[in-house]
């Protein structure tokens, strides 16, 4: 039986080709995502390992905050000093390196003076000792390494894409203002060739800490004496280290290291592998359309089967193995176009500033046996219905003209209302708890989500017939006879319309959810902006939201119009167990360009804040138990405590915090912070960008933009964010419009006759080919009507869950119409080859058609 | 049994037809489509006997009970009451599984439309019953049906490559594959012309003669109906006239008179 499937599925390539289609994208995702992940992963391996190959054990900084801008603690040249003369230590070395913070970063220029950006990589500037090359990780490729204070080595991808040679200079941005230094080398970092589009900058030691602003090493490695253990040597190590330092064998500091990137790589995966699902879930829907038509047209094959002696079960399983093999077959090759999807994801992060490391791909096995899995798995369990269904067909169909299957009393509208009534109870639940953003809340969201659209998938056939005669009217009044029937048509079979309809209205669901609330996330950010900063300028780092040199704001102040500039400086501190942002301001003038929310004090408070006075956020106050008045101890990411007491609690906004949890004056930060940098200069006058960009134009890294700018920059990524989605909910529009395809081919084969007897009465080919491309259209556009509602209702409950972060409810009017414009255009491609196929029948042929 | 056996125990029909157990008998079947006053009854409580190795022809006019008779004593139909017995098994009250089972071992079916399967080839669907029933086919019976039915040239051929004839000669072959207890012929020759008719028609009364193959069909040709041992006239659900053995003209002379009742 297995063999007879096996050739009908040869005998209905074609059929059987466009089925699997819907399962090839779908799979290809889920390959390419973990191509691609498991690639950079790969890659971050090899740079971390590499850092430490001859190391036995590293001794740095302890990590006191994430994501501060100073930077870890740093150890200092003394205890290297001791180092060296410990018994068991055959070498140690210092460096400034460390590729997770941001302190040793340098902003290369290139020719014309701008700062290369490489899509928002990391600028790396190390300091490195290369009298001791077992401990360098980077690897010489031409001429020497830097000595003195004004020679680099620059990395060789950077060289060549900027056309640098050695001998040139190069203008380089760090902790102070811009200087030039001479290329007298390049290097590569290890054994990759790039560090995912990274710059690296390579100086002598005196040279980085002075550009970098930092003291010490960010870490020390040891090698130990041969014959030592390097267990003996870590406890020895320990015994010499100070409490602000810590010691760990080369392998831990790898790992350490890679925390950071491993968990960046976790939530990649998991993103591109939600798409995957997505478009493996359409494509689930697409099957069993398919699949449900082709098992309905071969009824009476079927029947003559069960006449032959076929039981039931082995109908069951003749149609099972067809859609393992149709699973099969397109999880194969959904596997291998991913590995060329995984390129193609690598590059579409690059267009939205996201550079990924590059290296030779990686193809685990997990890869191969996930991709395989699911493809088959979703296949035959989409298959599965149609086969039950084909268990149905009773033998005296093999007799019977016309015989249909006898179904069961239908189900699926009711099964559809309550699946639709489970949904909006678990997305009220997500979204009326307001404790949105909580694992379990946002797990209902999802699943509501989902069994939402197979709701509506299931009582969709009862909607169709009222759906198309209203989308259908342009049809009917200006597609003339071919365009009724078109309408007719779409309803005939209203089962078949609405589950390929609702194909399409998952992904446009989906797409106008993410459009809605984009836009009210977008309208939040703007106006939280808008409120707290009144400033005429800003400055900003080139991104926007990394901190630039202090020096940038000292220099924008000189500028001709400048009457006030106010810095705000800006890092991470601790307070007890936890993290807090810390902003330094100017108490005299930062009322006059960042508007505070007071909840305790008035802009009299700033006053106060000289010396060890503090502000703090409503939200960290509440957290700490402190009130005005009360004491509390910061401390800085090297470690420094300071002691500072309540003088004002504020409340910014729920987003876009332009002042965070603790705020001090500048003096105070300056005195606790090493490396102070600001995240932002709020300037008030009437300078001009040029005269900005002039007196900024030391510090390529930092920028001036107006207020409306500025407040249009911020909520900027938004955009590149709702692309990011669009792109890639795009594939599981594509993948219904596999299903349109197949439907439409389906139905055009199913009624040759019919179409024979058209154009035996008269009807021109160009008249068919309008009545399918209609009928196409008209499906389409029930997609549309049934998913953009969805989407629209989905944002309205998720919008009002976020509503204390300001995002309010607003309708993207101009991309929902293109979204239905672009269902159109959809449902007019998806006609193209069954109008065709529909306009060429032989008349003759077709009318003896049985 | 073999083919000569076979031949050899029809030299005397008449101890057949006397003796023998019936291969398929009905009792009083009766059919109901619909309920109250929209209901119609198909069949009005038919019983016969189909005696081994003969050919049993139905006729009637349109709507006559002939198709639903033929459903019913293949299995395909449930009769509202009454029953039919194939090979002394009762197969009204058989479960899907058991009817599935019998179909394999007693039934055999060549259809109007053929029937065949399009991707593949005119020897696989003549073993298809075989391999539905996972049992390999004996060579040398599959070469003699191949040969009966003059299709050995063609046996790698598919349907769409055959014309009309061929594939309803594929279809009995098909039909005899499994040595069935009854063979049910729904209108055979109704999608052939004339003089392929002719030759299908030869093949049925062959395959009665020399295989003592139990046949049941129903037509609605005269001619047809003259290869026939015994032809059986339905009129309104019941059976209005028997005739064995009967020449054209009788044949058309008993349609005329059944339909003027």
């Amino acid at each position: 039986m297995t063999g007879v499937a096996l050739k009908g599925l040869l005998a209905r390539r074609v059929r059987a080709v466009l089925t699997a289609l819907a399962i090839v994208l779908g799979v290809a995702m889920v390959s390419g995502s973990l191509v691609l992940t498991d690639t950079i992963s790969k890659a971050f391996d090899t740079i971390f390992t590499s850092s430490y190959s001859h190391t036995d054990a590293v001794v740095s900084g302890k990590k006191l905050v994430d994501y501060s801008n100073g930077g870890n603690a740093t150890v200092s040249k003394e205890l290297l000093e001791r180092i060296k003369r410990m018994r068991d230590v055959e070498a140690a070395s210092g460096a400034l390196l460390d590729l997770n913070g941001d302190s040793t970063h340098a902003t290369l220029l290139d020719r014309d003076g701008k700062a290369i950006q490489s899509n928002g990589n990391p600028t790396f500037g190390f300091g490195i000792d290369t009298s001791q090359p077992r401990f360098n990780p980077l690897k010489l490729q031409d001429g020497h390494w830097a000595k003195g204070a004004h020679q680099v080595v620059i990395d060789a991808e950077t060289a060549k894409k900027h056309h640098f040679a050695i001998g040139d200079m190069v203008g380089v941005a760090a902790h102070g203002p811009k200087e030039r230094f001479r290329i007298v080398g390049t290097a590569t970092y290890g054994n990759v060739n790039s560090l995912g589009g990274a710059t690296i900058a390579v100086f002598s030691i005196p040279t980085a800490q002075r550009l970098l602003g930092l003291r010490g090493y960010s870490a020390i490695s040891v090698a130990a004496k041969p014959g030592v253990s390097s267990e003996k040597l870590l406890s020895e190590l320990k015994q010499e280290v100070p409490a602000t330092a810590q010691v760990r064998t080369a392998k831990e500091q790898a790992n350490d290291d890679k925390q950071g990137v491993a968990s960046f790589i976790t939530f990649i995966r998991a993103f591109l592998l939600g798409f995957g699902g997505i478009a493996l879930f359409v494509g689930a829907f697409v099957i069993f359309n398919t699949l449900s038509i082709t098992v309905a047209q071969r009824t009476r094959e079927l029947a003559t089967l069960r006449t032959l002696g076929a039981s039931r079960r082995q109908v069951l399983r003749s149609v099972v193995f067809e859609s393992f093999a149709i699973g099969l077959g397109a999880s194969v090759i959904g596997l291998f176009a991913g590995f060329g999807l995984a390129r193609g994801l690598g590059s579409l992060f690059g267009a939205l500033g996201l550079s990924l490391p590059e290296a030779s791909s990686v193809y685990a096995t997990r890869t191969f046996v996930i991709s395989l899995l699911l493809g088959v798995l979703v296949t035959v369990l989409a298959g599965f219905v149609p086969a039950l269904r084909a268990t149905r067909v009773p033998p005296i169909a093999a007799v019977r003209e016309g015989a249909v299957i006898q179904r069961k009393k239908r189900l699926g509208p009711l099964a559809g209302v309550v699946l639709f009534g489970i949904a909006s109870a678990l997305i009220a639940y997500a979204t009326l708890g307001g404790h949105l953003g909580s694992g379990k809340s946002l797990l209902a969201l999802a699943g509501g989500t989902l069994l939402g659209l197979l709701g509506v998938a299931g009582f969709a056939p009862v909607l169709v017939t009222a759906l198309a005669a209203v989308v259908g009217i342009p049809a009917r009044r200006f597609g003339g006879a071919a365009g009724r029937l078109a309408t007719d048509n779409a309803t005939r079979n209203s089962a078949r319309t609405a589950s390929t309809a609702a194909a399409l209205m998952i992904g446009l669901a989906l797409v106008s959810f993410v459009a809605v609330l984009g836009k009210g996330v977008r309208g939040s950010i703007d106006r939280a902006v808008d409120k707290q900063v009144t400033a005429d300028w800003v400055v900003t780092s080139q991104n926007g939201w990394s901190a630039f040199p202090a020096g940038a704001g000292r220099a924008a102040r000189s500028a001709t119009g400048v009457t006030l500039a106010s810095d705000i400086r800006s890092d991470r501190g601790r307070i007890g167990k936890a993290d807090v942002n810390v902003n330094g301001v100017d108490p005299a003038t930062i009322a006059r360009v960042y508007h505070f929310d007071w909840k305790q004090g008035s802009n009299a408070t700033l006053a106060g804040l000289d010396g060890h006075g503090a502000i703090v956020k409503q939200g960290f106050a509440k957290k700490h138990h402190l009130a005005v008045g009360h004491g509390f101890t910061l401390r800085s990411p090297a470690g420094k405590p300071l002691r500072l007491t309540v003088a004002g609690i504020f409340q910014p906004p729920q987003v876009m915090e332009v002042l965070g949890g603790v705020v001090i004056s500048r003096a105070a930060f300056d005195r606790t912070f090493v490396r102070p940098s600001n995240s932002l200069t709020l300037i008030d006058g009437s300078p001009t960008q040029a005269g900005l960009d002039k007196a900024l134009a030391a510090f390529p890294d930092a920028k001036a933009q107006t207020h409306a700018e500025y407040v249009k920059a911020q909520s900027s990524f938004i955009n590149t964010m709702l692309n990011l989605l669009y792109v890639l909910l795009a594939l599981s529009v594509i993948v219904s419009l596999f299903g349109m395809v197949n439907t439409l081919v389906l139905s055009v084969f199913e009624r040759t006759r019919e179409l024979g007897m058209l154009r035996a009465v008269g009807m021109t080919r160009r008249q068919v080919r309008r009545m399918v491309r209609h009928e196409s259209v008209i499906t389409a556009l029930i997609g549309a009507a049934l998913g953009l509602p969805l989407g629209i209702m989905l944002a309205a409950a998720v919008t009002h869950a976020v509503g204390k972060y300001g995002v309010t409810f607003s309708l993207p009017v101009a991309s929902l119409v293109i979204f239905t414009v672009a269902a159109m255009i959809a449902g007019v491609l998806a006609a193209i080859a069954p109008a065709r196929r529909a306009s060429r029948l032989n008349v003759l042929e077709a009318l003896q058609y049985e | 049994m073999n083919a000569a056996a076979a031949a050899a125990a029809l030299t005397d029909e008449r101890v057949l037809i006397d003796h023998s157990p019936p291969a398929l008998a009905a009792h009083e079947v009766a059919r109901r489509y619909g309920e109250g006053d929209t209901a119609v009854d198909a069949l009005r409580g038919v019983s016969l006997e189909v005696p081994p190795g003969q050919l049993t022809a139905v006729m009637g006019p349109s709507g006559s009970g002939k198709s639903t008779l033929m459903h019913i004593l293949a299995g395909l139909d449930q009769p509202t009451s009454g029953n039919v017995e194939i090979a002394g098994i009762d197969i009204t009250k058989l479960k899907d599984n058991e009817l599935t089972k019998l179909r394999r071992k007693h039934i055999g079916f060549v259809f109007q439309f053929f029937n065949l399967l399009p991707m593949l080839t005119a020897e696989e669907n003549i073993v298809l019953p075989l391999t539905i029933a996972g049992r390999k086919p004996e060579r040398e019976w599959l070469e003699q049906l191949l040969e009966s039915v003059d299709l050995g040239a063609r046996r790698k051929h598919r349907p769409a490559e055959l014309s009309g004839g061929q594939q309803q000669r594929v279809a009995i072959a098909r039909a005899l594959v499994s040595r069935p207890t009854v063979l049910f012929a729904d209108e055979p020759t109704g999608n052939l012309d004339s003089a392929t008719s002719g030759e299908i028609l030869q093949l049925v009364r062959r395959s009665v003669d020399e295989l003592g193959q139990t046949t049941v069909m129903v037509t609605h040709d005269a001619v047809a109906a003259t290869i026939a041992d015994r032809v059986l006239f339905l009129a309104d659900g019941e059976i209005a006239k028997s005739l064995a053995r009967p020449s054209q003209a009788q044949v058309i002379d008993a349609i005329q008179e059944v339909a003027g009742q």
